[in-house]
C-alpha cells in the first residue's frame, strides 16, 4: 500500500507546513525552537505572506534559522536584528518583516535595538525566545535566567547582588506607545501551541495593517544549558519560569 | 529646491546629492563635524518627493545596522558619521563587507583618539584602508578635496559599491564637510524600481518568489573550507578592484624633482605650496590620491624614479606613508609631514617641511 493511498486527501489531519524543508535541525531533544519554527510557517502560509516574508535571524541558537524555513532571510549582527527590520520594512512597506531572537539577542545585547524599534512603532514582528540562558555558547546566564538558577557563569545560582535582577523585558515593552500587542506565550502543550499560534498569527496581521510593533514571547525551555531532560526542563519550566513571566496578554491593542 | 549650481557647505551637498542620485535611504546619528547631513535631508522631506527613507537612528550602532538591512534587500542606502561615531559602526561595516552588500558609508572626520576634537582630522587612514573591523575585508574609499566631489563621490560610491558588492566610504574630513563653495548638483534621477532591483541585485532578500530559491543575506559559514572559498573570493574581487578602480590626481608632476602626496582637504593647502615652491624655482608637484584605496600604487612607484624625494602630508602622526613607502619600496626617501588633533597646516609650514626633511636634509 503507498502512502497516498493511506493518506486520503479527506483523511488529512495534520502535515508538515510547506515551507518547511528536509534539512535535519540542529536544535537538541526537547528544544522550543523547533515548534515556533513550525508556527511561523504556518502562519506565513496560512496569511499567503510566502513571498513577501522577509525573516532576520539573530545570534544564538536560532542562527540558522535560515536552513529550515524557505523564506528569504537576512542574517543579523548579535542583537541588531530590531534595526535591520525596522530599516527593511520603512524601504519596503509592503513586506511582512519579523525578527527571531533570543533573551541574550533581544534583552542584553540588542536592548536599545529592541526598545527602540518598539517606540517608533516599526510595524514588524519580534518573535522573542526566552529559556533564560546562552543555549549557542554552552549556557552561560542570560538576563533573564531567574535568580538562584545555576549557569556556567553563575555556577552557584544567579545571585541579584552580584548579577542583578532577571529582566521582564517583555513587561517593560508593553508599556510603550509604538507597541501594539506583547503577549506571552509557551509550546510546552498542544493547548499552548494552539494559543501561541493564535497570537503570532494576531501579530503578523498587526505588521501588514500597519498596526506598529507586536512583540511574541514565547516562555521556553533548554534542556541542554539546563541539563535536564526534556520532560523535566517542561515541568522546572511551568513551576519556576512561569510564576516569574507568567503567561498572557501584556498588551493588545484592538 | 536648490538650484543646480549654488554655494554650501560639502555636508549639505552630500544631502542634495543624495536625493538626486535616487537614493533610497538614509539612517544616521548626530555627531560633528557632520550633522547637517541628517539636518538638511530631514529639511529636505525627501520622502515626499523621491521616496527616499530618512530616519534618525537610536545610535551609530542601529544606523549601519538599518544600512545592512536596506541593502540587504537591494536598497541604495548609506550612513554618515564622524570619527567616533564611524568607530561605532565598524561592527556594521564588517558584516556588509562579509555579506557582500553594496552601501555608502561617510566619515567627516575630526580628531581624536577617543572623543579628541570635533575640528578636523585625517587620523583615520588607517581605520579606513586597513580594516577597522574584524577580518580580511577592504572599502572601496573615496577622499574628496572639494564641495564638488563631496556631492559627485555620493553617485561614485555608489556605483562602485554596486558594480562590486563591497561597501564604499567617502573619507572627508572637517574643512571639506563644513566649508561652502560653488557646486553643480547632479542632475535628478528616479529611485530604482521593483523591477530594476531585482534585476541588478537577484541576491536581495525581498521575499523569496515561487520560481527561485530562498535568497539568504549572511556573512556566516562554519565549515572552515567554505569560510576560505569565501575569503578567495572577496580577495579575487578586491584585487580586481585594485586594477580598475584607482583613482588620482596630479599638479605639475610632470617635471618635479620632489612630490608631495596628500589627499581631501589636505592636498588643497598642499596645491597652494606648489605654486609658492615653484614661484622660488623649486620643481615640486602634488600627487593627490582620490582612491585611498585602492591605492595609487603604480604611479607613485614610477614617479620613484623621477624624484629626489616625496613628502606625504596629511592631518595625522603619519598613515598613509606606510602606503607610499610601500609603493616606491625604498627606491627614494620618503618623509611625511603633519599636524595632529585638529591643527591644520599653512602652505608655508608644508613648503618649510619640504626642505628641512627632503630638500636641505
Amino acid at each position: 500500500m503507498e502512502l497516498n493511498e493511506i493518506i486520503k486527501p479527506e483523511n488529512l489531519v495534520y502535515e508538515r507546513p510547506k515551507l518547511m524543508n528536509d534539512n535535519p535541525m540542529h536544535y537538541c531533544p526537547g528544544c522550543s525552537h523547533g515548534v515556533i519554527h513550525k508556527l511561523i510557517a504556518e502562519v506565513i502560509a496560512d496569511l499567503g505572506l510566502e513571498e513577501k516574508t522577509i525573516g532576520i535571524s539573530p545570534v544564538g541558537c536560532a542562527v540558522f534559522a535560515y536552513n529550515y524555513l524557505d523564506i528569504d532571510w537576512v542574517e543579523a549582527a548579535h542583537g541588531r536584528a530590531p534595526a535591520i527590520a525596522s530599516a527593511i520594512k520603512r524601504l519596503n512597506p509592503d513586506k511582512m518583516v519579523f525578527t527571531y531572537q533570543g533573551d541574550g539577542d533581544l534583552a542584553a545585547i540588542g536592548t536599545a535595538e529592541t526598545i527602540h524599534a518598539a517606540n517608533r512603532g516599526e510595524n514588524i514582528v519580534i518573535i522573542f525566545v526566552n529559556n533564560a540562558i546562552y543555549g549557542m555558547t554552552g549556557g552561560q546566564m542570560a538576563p533573564t535566567t531567574l535568580e538562584g538558577m545555576p549557569t556556567a557563569t553563575c555556577p552557584y545560582g544567579r545571585n541579584v547582588a552580584l548579577n542583578g535582577y532577571p529582566l521582564k523585558i517583555s513587561d517593560l515593552l508593553a508599556q510603550l506607545e509604538g507597541t501594539c500587542l506583547v503577549t506571552r506565550q509557551s509550546v510546552q502543550t498542544p493547548a499552548a501551541v494552539r494559543k501561541a499560534k493564535r497570537m503570532l498569527t494576531k501579530a503578523f496581521q498587526n505588521a501588514m495593517a500597519g498596526k506598529g510593533t507586536s512583540i511574541v514571547e514565547f516562555v521556553s525551555t533548554c534542556s541542554s544549558g539546563w541539563k535536564m531532560s526534556p520532560e523535566k526542563a517542561n515541568k522546572w519550566m511551568e513551576e519556576n519560569m512561569f510564576p516569574f513571566y507568567p503567561l498572557g496578554d501584556l498588551k493588545n491593542k484592538e | 529646491m536648490t538650484t543646480d549650481i549654488t554655494l554650501m557647505k560639502g555636508n549639505e551637498a552630500i544631502a542634495h546629492a543624495a536625493i538626486r542620485y535616487g537614493v533610497d535611504g538614509y539612517f544616521g546619528y548626530p555627531i560633528t563635524p557632520q550633522s547637517e547631513i541628517l539636518e538638511t535631508l530631514m529639511a529636505q522631506m525627501p520622502w515626499q518627493t523621491t521616496g527616499m527613507v530618512v530616519l534618525q537612528a537610536e545610535s551609530e550602532l542601529a544606523a549601519i545596522n538599518m544600512v545592512y538591512g536596506g541593502a540587504a534587500t537591494g536598497k541604495k542606502v548609506m550612513t554618515s558619521s564622524s570619527s567616533p561615531g564611524v568607530s561605532l559602526k565598524q561592527e556594521g561595516i564588517s558584516y556588509l563587507a562579509g555579506a557582500e552588500l553594496p552601501c555608502l558609508i561617510i566619515n567627516v572626520m575630526r580628531g581624536g583618539p577617543g572623543l579628541g576634537t570635533i575640528q578636523p582630522s585625517q587620523a583615520d587612514y588607517f581605520q579606513t584602508v586597513k580594516g577597522g573591523g574584524h577580518g580580511d575585508y577592504r572599502l572601496i574609499a573615496l577622499a574628496p578635496a572639494s564641495v564638488q566631489e563631496m556631492a559627485d563621490f555620493v553617485g561614485l560610491g555608489f556605483d562602485l559599491a554596486f558594480k562590486y558588492q563591497n561597501p564604499a566610504i567617502i573619507l572627508a574630513d572637517g574643512i571639506v564637510g563644513q566649508m561652502m563653495e560653488k557646486v553643480t548638483l547632479p542632475p535628478f534621477q528616479p529611485r530604482r524600481s521593483e523591477e530594476e532591483i531585482i534585476a541588478q541585485c537577484p541576491w536581495a532578500a525581498r521575499g523569496r518568489q515561487a520560481n527561485r530559491q530562498p535568497n539568504v543575506v549572511t556573512s556566516l559559514e562554519l565549515d572552515p573550507a567554505k569560510m576560505e572559498e569565501n575569503n578567495l573570493r572577496f580577495q579575487a574581487k578586491y584585487r580586481q578592484i585594485e586594477e580598475n578602480e584607482v583613482r588620482y590626481e596630479e599638479f605639475l608632476c610632470a617635471d618635479a624633482e620632489y612630490l608631495l602626496i596628500a589627499f581631501g582637504s589636505s592636498a588643497r593647502i598642499c596645491q597652494k605650496a606648489v605654486e609658492n615652491a615653484r614661484e622660488e624655482g623649486i620643481k615640486v608637484g602634488l600627487l593627490r590620491p582620490i582612491t585611498l584605496w585602492p591605492f595609487p600604487t603604480k604611479i607613485l612607484s614610477a614617479y620613484a624614479y623621477q624624484v629626489k624625494g616625496m613628502l606625504s602630508v596629511e592631518l595625522n602622526a603619519g598613515q598613509m606613508i606606510e602606503d607610499v613607502r610601500l609603493a616606491v619600496n625604498g627606491k627614494v626617501k620618503v618623509e611625511h609631514f603633519g599636524r595632529l588633533g585638529g591643527i591644520v597646516f599653512t602652505p608655508d609650514e608644508v613648503l618649510t617641511a619640504l626642505k628641512d626633511k627632503l630638500i636641505h636634509a
